[in-house]
Formats: C-alpha cells, structure tokens, sequence
C-alpha cells in the first residue's frame, strides 16, 4: 500500500509507417547520397532556365549597340515614321523584357512542381513497401 | 505667381507622405514590422513599392535631359535600369528570399559563415547607399530652386527631414505604403501631362519630328570608345540592380520565394510603363527647344502651353519629382539604416541600444551624413553619382549574390579578395568623376565606365581565390544551398 504509484505510461502500438509521408525531404535535409541527387537537379533545371534566358537577352537586347556599331546605316531606317534605335529602345524593349520575365517565371515555378511532385511519389513509394 | 503650383505640390506630397506614413505607422508594432514589415507584402502592393522606390531623381528628371541632350545612346540607361530587374528575377530574387536574410551582411553571414565578409559587405551597403542618396538630396535642391526659387540647401534638407521621420517613425510597414502610393503619383505626374503636351503637339502640326536624323537616333557613341561606354554601362545596369542595398531588402518582405518572383515581374510591367514616358518629354524638348538640363521635365509644360493648365501641368510635375526624391531616399535610408542599426548600434557592443532606438537613431545618422555633403559640396554630377553606384553594386554585391546562390565553392577568403578587388577597382572610377579628371583618352574612358572590367575582374578575383581555398569552403555549405532552392511547400529544415 505504501508503495510509490509507478507513472503513467501511454501504451500504443509499433509504428504503423516506418516514414512520415514527406520522408524525402530527411534525404536531402540529411545530406544522403539521393538527397543530393534530387537537390542537383532541381539546382541544374534552374541554373539553365536562367542562363536560357540570360543568352535570349543578351542575343536580343544586349546585340543592339554591336549591330548599330557594325552597320552605322541603321540609324537612318524607320519604322513607323520613327527612327529604329528610337522604337526598340524606347518602346518594343519594355513588353519584351516583360514577356522573357512572364515566361521564365511559368518555367521556374514547373520545375519547382515538378520537383516537389518527385518527393511526393518517392515517398508514397516508401510507404506502401 | 511663378512659384506657386511648385509650392503647393510640394506642400501636398510632403503632406500625403507624412499622412500615410503615420498611418502605417499604427499599424507597427513590432521589431519586424519596423525591419521587413513582418514578411507579409502582398506582391502587387510590394510591386509598386519597389517601383516607388527604384524610380529615382535620375528616373523621373535625369533620363529626359540626358536623352535631349546626347539622343538614343542614353536610352540604355532606362533600358538597363529595367533589365536589371529580369537579370535579378532569373538569378536572385527567389533564392535570396528563401536564405531568410534581411540585408546583404546578413546573407553573406549565413552563406559564408565568416563576420569578416559580413564587416566589409555593411560597408558596401553603407558607401553604396550614401552615395546613391547623395545626388537624390542634390536633386531635391535643384528641384525646389528651379520650382520656387528656394536656395538650392532648403530643398535637400526638406527631402532629409521628411525622410527621416518617416523611416524613423513607421519603418518598413509604413515606407511600403507610402512608396505604393508615390509609385502611382510619379507614374500619374509624367503620364497626364505627356498625354495633354502631346495633344497640343499635334495640335501645332506636329513639328520637330522630322529633324530627328543625325547622330540623336544612334543608340551608341562614335567609335571604339563608344561601343565600349555602351557595352560598360549595359553592364553596370544589368548587373547593378541586384546590388543595390535598397533594391535587396525589399525582397525579404515577400512571403515566400514564389512571391518574390512574382512581385519582380510585376515590377518589370511597372518600371516599363514609366519609362516609356520620359523619351516623349525629350522628343518633344527638342522639338519646342527647350533647355537641355536636369530641369527639362518641369520647364516643359510652361513651355508648351500657357495660362493656368500650364501651372496645374506644372505643379503636376514637380510633386511628381518630389516624390522621386522622397520614396527613392526612404528606401536607401531604410538600407542603410538596417545595417547602421544592426551592426553598429546593437547588441554587440557594450551599451547597445534596444531594437526600435537603434533604428531611430540610425535612420537619422544614415540621412545626416549624405545631407550635409549635399549641402557642403552641391556641385558633384548628378546623373554620375548614380551611374558609379551602379557600377560599384555590379563589381562588389553581384558577384557574391550570384555565386553565393548558384556556387558551392565560394569561399569566405575568395569573397573578401573579390569585394576588394571589385570594391577598389569600381571606386577609382568613383576617384576619377569627383576629381572630374578630363584626359579624353582610353584612360578617362576606362575610369569613366569602369563596369566593363571591374566585374569581371571581381568574378575572377572571387573564383580563383575561392579555388586556391577549397578547403575553407563552409560545412554548411550543401545544407544552406538547400534551404535557397528548395520550394516552401517542401516542409524542410529551415534554420
């Protein structure tokens, strides 16, 4: 009777999953080998996605003063009644810079869907064996 | 009579800053609200807060004189200054968010685990930062002279005052509000008046357009040199904007990376809609002869039409470039503010002051200095000074962003050699435009325009240092890469 009252304990049952379901991410938090495949990747696609469009910029925009340097006659041609240097620098660059942003910012949220759905299967796969 | 439309405009936006800048200020209450408005901006409204404050005196007054003046060569800097803002959205914006830094020391800490690169990085910012606000509190002086006559002092330390109030007394919570709203008041102040000049334009039969043929739709200089000024200040621009201390803080209070990204589109459609305005002030500047300086934009409307909608046109104007002045010094004093107050001020030193002091008494040290230099020494080239900030951001914070993000192997070592090296060599060009050196040669060119090899100086000086000292590169290195990439929604580890 005068015994201590032994604590509480909560009794439950053995792990059902031996993962939670975003086990991946311990991959790549945790610095494994498959973490750093799947991180490389990721960092890969948007690495290019960027220089892709950086070399579209530069071929585009960044020609402009190499092409009217080469071919000086260009300052004399019109569009619209305006000089040309006047209409592409001082106008049709605007909604193509915007245009080059719009693109690569669908392009850059894919891949990060992409990617996330990759973790998800591979764990999903984990769980069910 | 002359002077009344300036002063009544400039009287309304100090009014409406102050007003929603107390506004904003009921709304912060915390530490974080003053720093990074609690990391909850929305991207439209951060959009046109970043528009706000990156359209500058130069945006809204320099552009159009320098267009008048030398033609399509000087549309590369709007071009550029836009630019600037797609190279940052492929590059930086997402991971730079994602680091859950503040400001750039606090990035290069994180990334590079070394207080020495952190040190010289709140230097950066700060030389940066004062010398960007130099010309804007300039600018304000010549603005307020040109519009009532004021002695050109009285108009800097108006901006100054203003400024340090409402930094000081709303932080980032209230200057995001206030920049929204002065982003749509600039945009408004150059977009009615172009649209009523130009209907009168046609009106007068459409004159001047017919002269424009000589060298003014050539958007290069004569020459090798000319190709290479281009080519150094599309460099500068391109790669400078990421740099920019006030540029850079924005970005932490987006909620998350994909927000980042998505306010820097935003930001790409509101910069090239502004900008399509000041070339039509240039055209016609040219076309009804007017005086080719700083003041162009607010002498045009006088110039073109007469009576009482000229005054309004030119009232519009001037609260329109007061309140560049005004939105672009906020954020750079905000900018440098967050350093002073976190690096200087703080915790670290004995008898630091508390959080919200600090930023006080920092915002008025970060808007004093660049004052009285204003003050003391008003004769520095405007449209320059904000040309070598540029160029000083592209050599130093560029290439620690970029290879900080997307290189394992950046080593704290190789990222001092390459402030350094990028910090000295961009700065002698600094050296060369306030002794207002004239040689004419290939060396003043160089000066003049150092981004062209100072950049890819500092890259190299930064790789190959970095190479030589692989074997510092930080433990945490893959760890910290992670965390840039990774999508939020992935529920990782973040520090």
């Amino acid at each position: 009777m005068s015994e201590p009252r032994p604590p509480r304990v909560r009794v439950t049952g053995p792990p059902r999953r031996r993962h939670a379901p975003t086990a991946r991410t311990g991959d790549i938090d945790e610095q494994t080998a498959l973490g750093s495949v799947y991180l490389d990747s990721l960092l890969r696609e948007q690495l290019a996605l960027a220089l892709r469009v950086l070399a579209v910029l530069a071929l585009t925009v960044g020609s402009l003063p190499l092409l009217f340097h080469l071919a000086p006659g260009l300052a004399g041609v019109r569009l619209l009644g305006l000089p040309l240097a006047w209409v592409l620098l001082g106008g049709l660059v605007h909604p193509w810079l915007l245009l080059l942003g719009w693109r690569y910012v669908r392009r850059a949220e894919r891949n990060e869907r992409d990617f996330v759905l990759l973790l998800q299967m591979d764990s999903d796969m984990d769980t069910e064996t | 009579m002359q002077g009344v439309p300036g002063l009544v405009a400039l009287v309304a936006v100090s009014l409406a800053t102050l007003a929603i800048g107390s506004y904003g200020l009921r709304l912060s209450r915390t530490t974080s609200d003053f720093y990074v408005a609690s990391r909850s901006v929305r991207p439209g409204l951060n959009a046109s807060a970043i528009g706000g404050e990156y359209l500058s005196a130069a945006s809204f007054l320099g552009v159009a004189a320098l267009v008048l003046t030398s033609g399509a060569q000087m549309l590369w800097y709007p071009v550029g200054w836009t630019a600037g803002y797609l190279v940052l959205l492929v590059l930086v914006a997402a991971p730079l968010r994602r680091s859950g830094a503040y400001t750039l020391p606090d990035f290069a800490e994180a990334r590079l685990d070394s207080r020495r690169v952190r040190a010289l990085c709140s230097v950066l910012v700060v030389a940066i930062g004062w010398l960007y606000l130099l010309p804007q509190f300039q600018g304000a002086g010549l603005t307020l002279a040109a519009a009532v006559g004021a002695p050109a002092w009285v108009g800097a330390v108006v901006v100054g005052l203003v400024v340090v109030v409402g930094v000081g007394g709303g932080g980032m919570r209230s200057v995001t509000l206030v920049q929204a709203f002065q982003y749509w008041l600039k945009l408004t102040a150059l977009l009615l008046p172009a649209v009523v000049l130009l209907v009168v334009w046609r009106g007068d039969g459409a004159p001047g357009v017919g002269a424009v043929g000589d060298g003014w739709s050539m958007p290069l200089g004569a020459g090798e040199r000319g190709l290479y000024t281009t080519y150094s200040l599309v460099l500068a621009t391109f790669l400078g904007t990421m740099g920019l201390p006030h540029v850079v803080v924005r970005f932490y209070t987006n909620p998350d990376g994909r927000a980042a990204r998505r306010t820097t589109l935003v930001v790409l459609g509101l910069l090239g809609a502004f900008y399509l305005l000041p070339p039509v002030y240039a055209v016609l500047g040219r076309a009804y002869g007017a005086a080719p300086d700083d003041t162009l934009v607010l002498e045009l409307p006088r110039l073109v039409v007469d009576g009482p909608l000229g005054d309004v046109l030119t009232g519009l104007v001037t609260a329109g470039a007061f309140a560049a002045f005004l939105s672009t010094s906020s954020g750079l004093a905000l900018a440098v503010t967050g350093v002073l107050a976190q690096d200087v001020l703080t915790g670290r030193s004995a008898g630091g002051l508390s959080g919200v002091a600090a930023f006080r008494v920092g915002a008025s040290v970060a808007v004093a200095v660049p004052l009285a230099a204003a003050v003391l020494a008003p004769d520095l080239s405007v449209a320059r000074a904000v040309g070598l900030a540029f160029a000083v951001a592209a050599s130093t914070f560029c290439p620690l962003l970029l290879l900080g993000i997307w290189w394992r192997g950046l080593t704290g070592h190789g990222a001092v050699a390459g402030l350094v090296v990028g910090g000295l060599g961009s700065a002698a060009g600094v050296v060369w435009a306030v002794a207002d050196g004239t040689e004419g040669g290939w060396t003043d060119t160089l000066l003049a325009q150092p981004a062209a090899w100072s950049v890819p100086l500092a890259f190299a000086t930064m790789l190959g240092v970095s190479r030589v000292t692989r074997h510092r590169v930080p433990v945490h290195t893959r760890r910290f890469m992670v965390r840039l990439h990774t999508p939020e929604v992935v529920p990782l580890d973040r520090g």
